[in-house]
């Protein structure tokens, strides 16, 4: 189980007469194994999650991954903590389809054989089998972000965050990423503006303009976030 | 979001013979072409001779001959200045010579990363830098930078005809400010993208 602690986080961006608070006293303590992220555009999604891998440190605030400080234990944070970004251009770095999910474990230290056991087994898993050496650019958009999440998957983090995975994709291609999302045994935390995906989640938090207005069950929350859009 | 890695000078999976050799041969093979050009530049015919070797060197890899040219493409301006320069300057045959021998280089690098997986040249780059560790050197981060170097000219590449295709459906101009401008802040927002994911991967030192 994986336990985050978020303790009075803010967060400013830029400096002096540009400086914007985009982010203000968020605090919350998070165990459940489903945690969905919703708001407007700009509420502060995506900073919230990034901050959550470490990606950005919190200008104000402390947040804890397994006790873990974000702002000191960075490294030891993100080895626990996939990301999945929006983009899975932008994630995929290595040219064909079982390079880039070796990638991971390049640094890992494990032997060539061990480590092709382990692509072969994600490829599998997300029937990419028959894609192995071909160019990772070529796979239809729905691949891709299978292939992004085989190569978040391959260092086995306990904790995925994703930010607005299925955003790019068709209905289809949406719906697939959701069931397989549906599917992991690790702790997702997922921001999306596709609210179906978090029909089964644990617990759903609201943004908006950088405050955490709601916190509780998808219902709940999702109740709270269409009424914030009447006003 | 169309950041594509492109075909262009991308491993293509094959059984040739230029398939199967080693990459570091591949990479010697480059080094000393490299280092010979310097001499070979000085006669135009050995040059084209070179440039003769190379195309049979994509045909034996089973690539068609167009494909070397889709390489050099992007240059192909720069080629023709070149060319024009030098003919002006000193006298046809460097005109032919030095334009030549770029384009032979090109090609041949282009030869080598297609007949080549990305993960063995980073490996026989990293191999190679190792010595150079106990100065400092991180031959990790050596060959990652070099990964990244050649990830990014066909990314640069895709998003340059991508923003001028914006331009012109816009505008209809080809102001050069239109162009440099949404191009620079793509390239600056992507490459912070896929730093991001290099962070997030764990690929942070
Ligand atoms: N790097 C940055 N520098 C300055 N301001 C930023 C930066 N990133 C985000 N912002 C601002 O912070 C605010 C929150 O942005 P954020 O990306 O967290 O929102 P979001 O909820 O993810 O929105 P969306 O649904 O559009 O993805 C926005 O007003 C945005 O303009
Ligand atoms: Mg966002």
């Amino acid at each position: 189980m994986v336990h985050i602690e978020v303790d009075h986080v803010g967060h400013r961006y830029g400096q002096g007469a540009l400086a914007r608070q985009v982010l203000d006293g968020v605090s919350a303590d998070l165990t459940e194994s489903r945690i969905g992220v919703i708001g407007h555009n700009g509420s502060g999604k995506s900073t919230f999650v990034r901050m959550l891998n470490a990606l950005l440190i919190p200008s104000q605030g402390v947040i804890k991954v397994n006790g873990l400080d974000t702002a000191s234990e960075a490294k030891k944070v993100r080895r626990l903590a996939g990301f999945l970004f929006t983009d899975p251009d932008t994630q995929i770095i290595m040219p064909t389809v079982a390079e880039d999910v070796a990638f991971g474990l390049r640094k890992s230290g494990l032997s060539k054989p061990e480590i092709a056991a382990r692509v072969d087994e994600l490829l599998e898993r997300f029937g990419l089998s028959g894609h192995r050496e071909h160019p990772a650019h070529l796979l239809s958009g729905g691949q891709k972000q299978l292939l992004a999440l085989a190569s978040v998957l391959i260092t086995s983090p306990q904790l995925i965050i994703m930010d607005e995975p299925t955003t790019l994709l068709d209905l289809r291609n949406a719906r697939m990423i959701g069931q397989v999302i549906g599917e992991l045994s690790q702790t997702v935390v997922l921001a999306t503006h596709h609210l179906h995906l978090l029909d089964d989640f644990d617990r759903v938090l609201v943004f908006d303009s950088g405050r955490l207005v709601a916190d509780g069950t998808p219902t709940e929350a999702i109740a709270h976030y269409r009424r914030l859009m009447e006003v | 979001m169309a950041i594509g890695i492109n075909t262009l000078g991308l491993y293509q999976q094959g059984s040739s013979v230029l398939h199967r050799v080693s990459a570091w041969a591949k990479l010697i093979g480059l080094v000393v072409l490299g280092a010979a050009s310097i001499w070979l530049q000085s006669r135009w015919w050995l040059v084209l001779a070179v440039l003769g070797l190379v195309v049979v060197g994509y045909l034996v890899a089973g690539f068609p001959v167009g494909l070397m040219f889709k390489q050099l493409r992007p240059m192909i301006w720069l080629l023709v200045f070149i060319a024009v320069m030098n003919w002006w300057s000193f006298d046809w045959q460097r005109g032919i010579a030095v334009p030549g021998m770029i384009a032979t280089l090109v090609a041949a690098a282009g030869l080598v990363t297609l007949t080549t997986p990305m993960s063995a040249l980073i490996d026989v780059v990293v191999r190679a830098v190792g010595p150079l560790r106990r100065f400092g050197v991180d031959p990790e981060r050596v060959g990652l930078t070099l990964m990244l170097g050649i990830r990014c000219v066909p990314v640069v590449a895709g998003l340059a005809s991508e923003v001028r295709e914006a331009q012109i459906a816009r505008t209809a101009t080809h102001s050069f400010r239109a162009f440099a401008v949404p191009l620079l802040v793509r390239a600056l927002r992507d490459a912070d993208a896929i730093g991001d994911a290099l962070v997030a991967r764990g690929f942070d030192d």
